[in-house]
């Protein structure tokens, strides 16, 4: 059996190991135009700003794949033809598959500005991305950030690194502002000043210029302002990358729809990761979920089905995190800049203005629905444990020490938490649990 | 880089200039002057006057100590040839020893030095605390201004531009081994003249060593890799790095081999040591106090660079303490009160001295004290390092105490990302380390029962001669010297700071076998939140590969990690936790513990 995945990405890759793990007689085919070998995306940033080279962001050495049977092949999939089987490539035969998984991936997103198209121009997504912030950064006098999203900041932490000035538009009224709540979203938004970054909230990007040679050299707002700028990024979010599957007759919408055993409207075409969208997204999550986690666990559960062990796509509890410059941030459950009525937050923030803990639970029924962390760890394993019993918040309370991840000698701010939620309910609760490993698995292994 | 950054970096490196430039400043008088020093006896002075004298070298100033050297070289040759040659003709003197008279080749290095130090006149031996200023002053001036305004920065992790440093970035696979080849050659080549006539051990020796490399290649070979992570971007280079290293390794080699040639440094020292414990700096006092110069200035610049980090900055302060004071000012004082010299954080076999005949002499009969300080290195050896390590892991000792480590922490820290990460690389470092465990016990049971049996000899046949005294003269040589210094420190900007520490120290074998199989430690991973980026594997000094392990959600447990802690501070996801705890290791260590489906039956290939 010939399994083909399109994508060398975390998705693809996490399905091709899988499906050695569970067979070794499968033979299987990676195909990237990207890269010659997998690589971290998320990590990017790091290569520009001087903290790792390219080879330090590949997770499995070169050598990985071949002792792993795992065969790669650079090339452009230009087209499907699910009907013959195969993939048309850019260059040399076309590859026949007994089944395929398409692991696209995404590609940022473009809103019809005039200029978008201009030299000087990018996104950042891919490593021929990063090549071109690179190829331009030499003399830049001011970049222009357009879009206020996790890779907005990463790209003007990048710029900023190289002491490049950075204007950064961002179209809400406070960063991010539709996943962090309020005080989150405005802490990372006064983090981003402090750093000197040039944030302009509620602005859009109107236009961008092109100076007679093809290249961008300045943008005007929405509000009419003219920036000069030497380069233009555009981090307005992504989209599913399945352009070259039109007339394969592989459904879609923004995504590959796919069912909860990742399987498109055609026999043996699996979708996962960034480019999949579920057709029936599980309670509480979205039809596509482009983040680094999804794909991993789609390209693990696509292995069992494609190795002909059915098993459902379950993600489990929502979880996230990013670092705002210097600012960690971890989310575990239903925590948002919008959530519903019925939930009440308890937030504490550091007077340092760089930490808070936020947890947040159902008012009616009383067990926590998200913990939406800035500047202090929490155990994933403990929070979803909780999450998934719906723990009564006060329980979750009295023992939130168990959650604390952060190193060894740093201060635990469980109690004041508490604190404050004994005011906001005026009780009288008390911390049972300090930060302690022993507890943690005591906990989350009763029996044993 | 602020004014005061570029002013302090100006200032190090006048300091550094001076200090490099003192060993030439002085001009060496020959006269009866130069034989003013202790230790010497008056036939020996005599007779060296007379044959320069002689020669007509009395009262010749020499410009460097190269010709002084040479000249002396011969002046102690002709006094031996002359002594030996009266003492047979007309008999030692009535009540003087064969040693007071006659002039014993081993009395030369002791001799060529302290001539030089009488010897010297000019600039820094006329003032040698003006010249203290000028380099381990300004040095230190230097230093903190370069290091103060980091205290100013928003705190957070400060990687920026590393790899694009010429004095960070490294070296590729190729250039990196051809230094570190040409480094091992030079040494045994020296090796062989530094023993002198011994060559049939040099033979054994490069014998042995061309086995064990000859082994480690079979062994490579036979699970064939591509090449390993090379360290190495592709444009520019690390010229600055490696002309630090070239620094290093010359200035280790000079301590070690040739410290009659460092004498001004020497004599700069001498006040400090004076006012310490009384007496006249040795190179070692100088080498002390240096490193320890070194670790608490940069030190310093470890907390300003990890002020948001409390592990690290109560870690840092404790190696800064632990050198300053157990390594550096205690054992001086103990001189200072009549006891003997001991360093009590020192563990065998780290410390490889512990059970020579003269330490353990020394000890034992040095009263009370003495023989406290020998139960409480064996202690330490039989009961502390297992036990401490079975709480907390071998950190406790490699990055909190020990003296290589704090190095390795400070001075080390800007190159902890050069440790190559590849498993060929985990191999290697896996052969080594516990090769050198072994050479350090077997050398150390030779020893013992030479002390025990008083016999030097163990073995001698026509083919094979074993004498415990060359035996441990050559650990001295290649373990003790070349190893941990040459290559352990010369090293840092090649092939990362804990070089000695992950390849060569015997200790932190004994260490991490603990740590391995009898040990609390692991690094926790936070569920399914890493990302793959790379951050703390690039970081790990110790060359673990640490993002292998967390990226399955699998729980670390590595013999070779020493809790710097570094990986969970570098991961911008929060995903790794030093911790300890008995419960669960092993399941949570194990291979796969998967972050989704958990399949029990899943036969592993790969
Ligand atoms: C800068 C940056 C930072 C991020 N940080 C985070 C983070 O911190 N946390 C997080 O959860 N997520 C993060 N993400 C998102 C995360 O990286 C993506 O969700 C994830 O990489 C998607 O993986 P994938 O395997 O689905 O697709 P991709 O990684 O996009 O892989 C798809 C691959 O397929 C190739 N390909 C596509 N079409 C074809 C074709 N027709 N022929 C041949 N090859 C093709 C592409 O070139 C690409 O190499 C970040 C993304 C970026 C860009
Ligand atoms: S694994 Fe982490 S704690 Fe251990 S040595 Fe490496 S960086 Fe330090
Ligand atoms: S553990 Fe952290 S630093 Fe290491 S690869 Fe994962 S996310 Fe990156």
């Amino acid at each position: 059996m010939h399994v083909a995945i399109i994508g060398n990405g975390i998705s693809g890759i996490t399905a091709a190991r899988f499906i050695r793990k569970l067979s070794s007689k499968h033979r299987i085919t990676v195909i990237s135009a990207e890269t010659d070998y997998f690589f971290s995306r998320t990590a990017l940033m790091y290569i520009y700003m001087g903290h790792m080279r390219h080879e330090d962001t590949k997770p499995y050495e070169d050598w990985f794949w071949k002792k792993n049977k795992i065969d790669l092949l650079k090339a452009y999939v230009k087209a499907v033809d699910t009907n013959n089987k195969q993939l048309i490539l850019d260059q040399g035969r076309p590859l026949t598959y007994d089944k395929l998984i398409i692991a696209s991936g995404s590609t940022p997103n473009k809103f019809g500005w005039p200029g978008q198209d201009l030299k000087r121009v990018g996104g950042l997504y891919s490593y021929q991305d990063l090549e071109n912030m690179e190829n331009h950064s030499e003399g830049l006098q001011r970049a222009v950030i357009v879009g206020g999203g996790l890779i907005g900041i990463e790209m003007a932490e990048m710029y900023h690194s190289r002491h490049i000035p950075v204007t950064f538009l961002v179209r809400e009224k406070s960063y991010w502002n539709a996943v962090l709540p309020a005080e989150e979203s405005d802490m990372v938004s006064r983090h981003i000043k402090e750093h000197g970054i040039d944030l302009r909230l509620s602005t859009e990007l109107k236009e961008i210029i092109d100076d007679g040679n093809g290249n961008a050299c300045a943008v005007v707002t929405n509000e009419g302002e003219r920036i000069e700028c030497g380069y233009v990024g555009l981090t307005a979010g992504v989209h599913p990358n399945i352009k070259f599957l039109e007339g394969s007759g592989i459904e879609s919408q923004r995504g590959i729809i796919v069912n909860e055993y990742l399987e498109t409207n055609i026999p043996d075409v699996y979708a996962i990761g960034d480019c999949a969208q579920a057709s029936q997204p599980r309670p509480g999550r979205r039809p596509i979920e482009a983040v680094w986690y999804t794909g991993r666990m789609m390209g693990e559960t696509v292995a069992y089905n494609v190795c002909g062990k059915q098993i459902a796509y379950d993600p489990g509890i929502w979880f996230n995190s990013a670092k705002f410059i210097d600012i960690e941030y971890q989310i575990y459950g239903d925590i948002s800049g919008r959530m519903p009525a019925h939930y009440q937050s308890i937030y504490w923030e550091h007077k340092d203005g760089q930490k808070a803990i936020r947890i947040a639970y159902d008012k009616n029924e009383g067990h926590v629905v998200g913990f939406n962390l800035m500047g202090v760890r929490y155990r994933h394993e403990v929070c979803e444990k909780w999450l998934r019993d719906k723990t009564p918040v006060e329980e979750v309370l009295q023992n939130l020490g168990l959650a604390n991840f952060d190193p060894e000698f740093y201060k635990e701010y469980e109690e004041e938490v508490i604190k404050t939620y004994n005011q906001q309910a005026g009780k009288q609760l008390q911390l049972k649990k300090r930060r302690s490993l022993t507890a943690a698995l005591k906990f989350l292994n009763p029996i044993r | 880089m602020s004014f005061i950054q570029k002013l302090g970096l100006g200032v190090f490196v006048i300091a550094l200039l001076i200090f490099t430039m003192a060993l030439g400043l002085d001009q060496f008088k020959l006269s009866d002057k130069s034989l003013e020093f202790g230790g010497i006896s008056e036939y020996h002075k005599q007779e060296i006057l007379a044959q320069a004298e002689k020669r007509g070298s009395l009262n010749k100033v020499y410009g460097a100590n190269f010709s002084f050297i040479k000249e002396f070289k011969i002046l102690l040759k002709d006094a031996q040839n002359s002594l030996a040659k009266k003492a047979k003709e007309q008999g030692v003197p009535e009540g003087v020893s064969d040693w007071d008279y006659k002039l014993g080749s081993w009395k030369f290095k002791e001799y060529t030095p302290a001539a030089l130090k009488a010897s010297a006149q000019g600039p820094v031996s006329g003032n040698p605390v003006l010249f203290l200023f000028l380099t381990f002053g300004l040095g230190i001036i230097g230093g903190l201004l370069y290091i103060l305004p980091i205290f100013q920065a928003i705190p957070g992790i400060k990687n920026n531009h590393i790899y694009h440093n010429p004095m960070t970035r490294g070296l590729k696979l190729g250039p990196r081994a051809l230094f570190l080849g040409a480094t091992i050659i030079g040494v045994l080549v020296y090796g062989i003249t530094y023993m002198g006539e011994k060559y049939i051990w040099s033979a054994i020796t490069g014998g042995i060593a061309l086995l064990i490399i000859g082994l480690v290649f079979f062994f490579e070979n036979q699970r064939r890799r591509n090449p390993a992570k090379s360290a190495g971007p592709s444009q520019m280079t690390a010229w600055l790095g490696v002309l630090t290293g070239i620094y290093l390794i010359a200035f280790y080699i000079l301590l070690y081999w040739k410290p009659e040639l460092i004498t001004a440094w020497i004599t700069i020292v001498n006040p400090v040591s004076k006012a310490l414990s009384g007496n006249d700096a040795s190179q070692w006092f100088l080498y002390g106090l240096l490193y320890t110069v070194i670790v608490l200035v940069m030190g310093i610049r470890m907390i300003a660079k990890y002020r948001h980090n409390r592990y690290q900055m109560i870690r840092t302060g404790s190696v800064m303490f632990f050198q300053t004071a157990f390594a550096f000012l205690l054992p001086e004082i103990m001189v200072r009160l009549n006891q003997p010299y001991f360093d009590f954080k020192n563990i065998w076999p780290l410390n490889y001295t512990f059970f020579f005949d003269w330490n353990i002499n020394n000890l034992v009969n040095s009263g009370g004290m003495g023989v406290f300080m020998m139960v409480w290195g064996i202690v330490l050896v039989v009961i502390g390092v297992p036990l401490f390590t079975y709480f907390f892991g071998k950190r406790w000792y490699c990055s909190w105490v020990c003296g290589c480590g704090g190095l390795a922490e400070t001075l080390g820290d800007p190159y902890r990302q050069l440790s190559d990460k590849s498993l060929s690389a985990w191999r290697f470092e896996r052969w080594i380390i516990h090769g050198v465990l072994a050479f350090a016990i077997i050398m150390t049971v030779l020893v013992l029962y030479t002390y025990f049996t008083g016999t030097r000899t163990i073995i001698k046949s026509s083919l094979l001669t074993i004498n415990s005294d060359s035996i441990r003269t050559w650990y001295g040589f290649l373990i003790g010297s070349a190893f941990a210094g040459v290559v352990g420190t010369g090293f840092y900007p090649l092939m990362g700071n804990r070089v000695w520490c992950r390849f060569g120290c015997p200790l932190a074998a004994y260490l991490g076998l603990v740590q391995r199989f009898k040990s609390r430690f692991r690094i926790t991973t936070n569920g399914g939140q890493c990302i793959s980026c790379g951050n703390c594997s690039t970081y790990c000094e110790m060359g673990i590969d640490v993002r292998w392990y967390a990226q399955r959600g699998q729980d670390i447990v590595r013999s070779s990690c020493v809790g710097c802690g570094v990986c969970s501070a570098v991961c911008p996801r929060g995903v790794l936790r030093l911790e300890n705890s008995s419960m669960d290791v092993n399941t949570r260590t194990s291979e796969v513990r998967t972050l989704h489906i958990t399949d029990d039956k899943i036969e592993l290939v790969g």
